[in-house]
């Protein structure tokens, strides 16, 4: 038999990276790790190291995105995201605008088209998008103008790279070099879009191994061919780990049949002192918050001396500000520095 | 009306005929072929040397969307893509709205298909009332009326109790019953095959196991009830297993396969394209040669368009909020062909798992060129190459994937109980 023949643009392979990129191969939405090159990201994580002192100064702010307008659009509820990205746009000068859809405009039966086309001609620049549907940043980035840029901040289970590329930032300022690294990602990874990104990132910047470590319910089927090993036992999965990232179980999990209990989880994939000494001896703690704890993680190894949960938040104004000036900016780096 | 199909390659694949002959058509029915009857002076030819003479195509399951969604397409509009296609009966799901559950709906459907272009139209009436799952539908009812079998459509009808009474009463009155075996909780919120391309875009899958787990159930209650049933829409190798082993094993069940499943993986909506989000879901690679398998040894009797028109917007959504389905009465033919080509089926062999096949199984006098016949007929010429596009589509619903696809065969004309229905201009 034969193999079929699609002489057809629809049959394609992997994600187009094209739809990220514009001229001269610039970034010009950031939709999903996927595609991203290690230059790109070790130019992303250079920026933000830039950055990251402007956030130390007294006068936070630099002029690189001054006229430039960036709309929050959150079709799904988030203190914590939005505030950074709403900070990061606010350092770099831009005029600021959040949008909470979820209780305005969809619920009227205006389709997501006709909102998006509504806010564009306020003459916008920058759309960063948090949606519950996968493919939403995707779809949104295939119709926006074109001097629009959109930036991914969630979509359904799909991705949240800049929530990975500060993990990295992460990383990299604990750790240095990831190709001597094992990091081990524990919990729902079923519905992370967290664990999703970052898996792409740690294997695109070449982490030594990464694990996933969780019961076959919160696992999605073929997880191993994202470039993982996977755990169910947390002592074995954790055994020398560098790195251990910790991902918030929703409480609606019990519900739906994935989990007997909280529990029971917490007995068998909560982190906690003695697990955490099967790590490698100077072992990170990470977890992309809001962490519940005494359900995925112990508040004596949250707030203990491993943990850098705070950092994270710290360093994901850093990270978003270069990714935003990257995109809309284009020269960065001296702006930056002065 | 005398018409005279000259020279062409007349190919029926319910008489075992591949020949060049001419082609007698007197009124509505095919009167001869090769030998001209006696005084037969034909008041048109058309000269089809170097054409195939085809079977009209019976398509077993395309949504005209009429009544209730005429905003995504009409009968009018979509008979019309259907002749250009060389398709001239269309077997249609109960699930309109309101749903074909009432003898009221089948005579509108019939009034309406009669006012178009003329080919046929035959809905297949509820198996339970509106659709709903709970009550059985006046089944005796709707088969006087008209209607060709019972289904449910892609609604969920959760009780095996129910199930088994339903396919029992349908036995009594001698009408095949068509079910979509996906098994609705396994199913539950998915919108793509559980499998790699869906764990890496985060989208909810639908397991091969909603198709084997509904296909054990129903296969169950054949083995119980005896009951008469056809297989809507295969989608995974191991499914088509368990339909051959049930055929081996003496069961009175047929299958068919939509033919964009023969062609088209899960790897197809990568980039989240939304055309491609169909119900049962674009599965493996591996899936794909199963069904080409299964199609090749006849487990897979019939193969049809699955076509589901849609407007525009349906498919402005992210991927998940998109409506299922695709438009592909127009691809029904080129891929057929297609396969074909690349061997899975010989030419005649292939035209028969759209014509003389689904017929049968629909229990029609329609699918060959016998005399007696009527002349619904498909004239072919395959020397011209046929690449869909926007411009040279006729379905309302634009949502193919197969626009840019270059297909070898064109249909040249359709004729539909001996009046020529379609005919291309160039």
């Amino acid at each position: 038999m034969t193999e079929a023949r699609p002489h057809s643009p629809a049959t394609s392979g992997p994600l187009p990276p094209s739809l990220q990129f514009g001229d001269q191969g610039r970034l010009r939405h950031l939709l999903t790790i996927e595609g991203l090159s290690r230059p790109l990201i070790t130019e992303i994580l250079d920026t933000a190291e830039s950055f990251l002192g402007v956030n130390a100064q007294t006068v936070k702010k630099v002029p690189l995105l001054r006229g430039k307008t960036v709309m929050n659009l959150f079709f799904e509820a988030s203190t914590r995201t939005r505030t950074t990205f709403e900070l990061a746009a606010k350092r770099l000068s831009a005029d600021v605008l959040n949008i909470n859809i979820s209780t305005s405009a969809t619920v009227k039966g205006e389709s997501l088209l006709d909102t998006l086309r509504n806010l564009e001609a306020m003459l916008v620049d920058m759309f960063v998008v948090r949606h519950a549907d996968s493919g939403a940043a995707h779809f949104i980035a295939r119709h926006v103008a074109p001097h629009v840029s959109v930036l991914n901040a969630g979509d359904g289970r799909h991705a949240h790279p800049t929530q990975a590329l500060l993990d990295m930032f992460t990383i990299r300022h604990h750790k240095g070099d990831f190709s001597a690294l094992r990091v081990a990602i524990v919990g729902d990874i079923l519905h992370s879009r967290v664990a999703r990104s970052q898996i792409h990132a740690l294997n695109v910047l070449g982490a030594g191994e990464v694990r996933v470590i969780a019961p076959r319910t919160l696992l999605p089927v073929s997880v191993e061919e994202l470039g993982v090993h996977v755990f169910h036992d947390i002592r074995a999965g954790l055994k020398d780990v560098d790195v251990i990232i910790m991902l918030r179980l929703q409480r609606e999990r019990m519900d739906s049949g994935l989990l007997p209990s909280e529990h029971e989880f917490y007995q068998l994939w909560g982190l906690n002192e003695e697990r955490l000494a099967l790590a490698a001896p100077e072992a990170i703690v990470m977890h992309p918050g809001p962490a519940n704890r005494g359900v995925e993680i112990d508040s004596r190894v949250a707030d203990g001396p491993q943990s850098v949960i705070l950092k994270q938040v710290t360093y994901g104004i850093a990270v978003r500000m270069a990714v935003m000036s990257m995109i809309m900016g284009g020269s960065v780096n001296q702006g930056a520095s002065q | 009306m005398k018409l005279l199909i000259e020279q062409g390659r007349v190919i029926d694949p319910h008489q075992g005929l591949d020949d060049v002959v001419d082609l007698f058509i007197e009124k509505e029915q095919i009167v001869a072929l090769g030998v001209a009857p006696e005084g037969f002076t034909p008041d048109r030819r058309i000269d089809a040397r170097g054409r195939w003479v085809l079977p009209g195509l019976v398509d077993l399951a395309a949504r005209l969307r009429e009544p209730g969604f005429e905003n995504k397409a009409t009968i009018a509009s979509e008979t019309r893509a259907a002749a250009s296609a060389g398709i001239t009966t269309l077997i249609c799901p109960p699930d309109t709205d309101p749903p074909v559950d009432s003898p009221a709906q089948i005579e509108l459907i019939h009034r309406r298909a009669k006012q178009a272009c003329g080919v046929r139209v035959h809905p297949l009436g509820a198996l339970t009332e509106g659709l709903q799952g709970g009550q059985l539908a006046e089944m005796a009812a709707l088969k006087r009326a008209g209607a060709l079998g019972a289904s449910q459509g892609l609604k969920p009808l959760d009780s095996h109790v129910l199930l088994r009474r339903a396919l029992e009463y349908a036995a009594s009155h001698e009408i095949t019953v068509f079910l979509h075996p996906i098994d609705r909780s396994l199913a539950a919120g998915g919108c793509a095959h559980e499998g790699s391309v869906a764990t890496r875009l985060g989208l909810t899958g639908i397991p091969e196991a909603a198709e084997t787990a509904s296909l054990g159930v129903i296969l169950a209650l054949v083995a119980q009830t005896g009951a008469r049933i056809h297989l809507c829409r295969l989608s995974t190798a191991r499914g088509a297993a368990l339909v051959a082993r049930a055929r081996q094993d003496g069961l009175p069940v047929t299958a068919d396969v939509c033919a964009h499943q023969l062609f088209l993986t899960e790897m197809d909506v990568a980039d989240f394209n939304s055309v491609c989000h169909v119900v049962p879901p674009l599965r493996t690679a591996r899936d794909r040669e199963g069904l080409r398998q299964a199609l090749t040894d006849g487990t897979i009797s019939a193969i049809c368009s699955d076509h589901q028109p849609h407007e525009a917007d349906a498919k402005l959504a992210p991927f998940p909020a998109t409506q299922a389905g695709m438009s592909t009465l127009e691809t029904l033919l080129p891929l057929t062909l297609r396969l074909a080509e690349e061997g899975v089926l010989p030419l005649m062999e292939a035209i028969r798992r759209v014509t003389t096949t689904p017929a049968s199984i629909m229990g029609l006098p329609t699918g060959t060129l016998a005399p007696d016949a009527r002349a619904d007929i498909t004239l072919v010429d395959p020397a011209r190459v046929y690449s869909p596009s926007a411009d040279n589509w006729l379905s309302a619903g634009r949502n193919s994937p197969f626009f840019g696809w270059e297909f070898q065969g064109r249909v040249t004309h359709t004729l539909a109980a001996g009046r020529v229905i379609f005919e291309s201009r160039t």
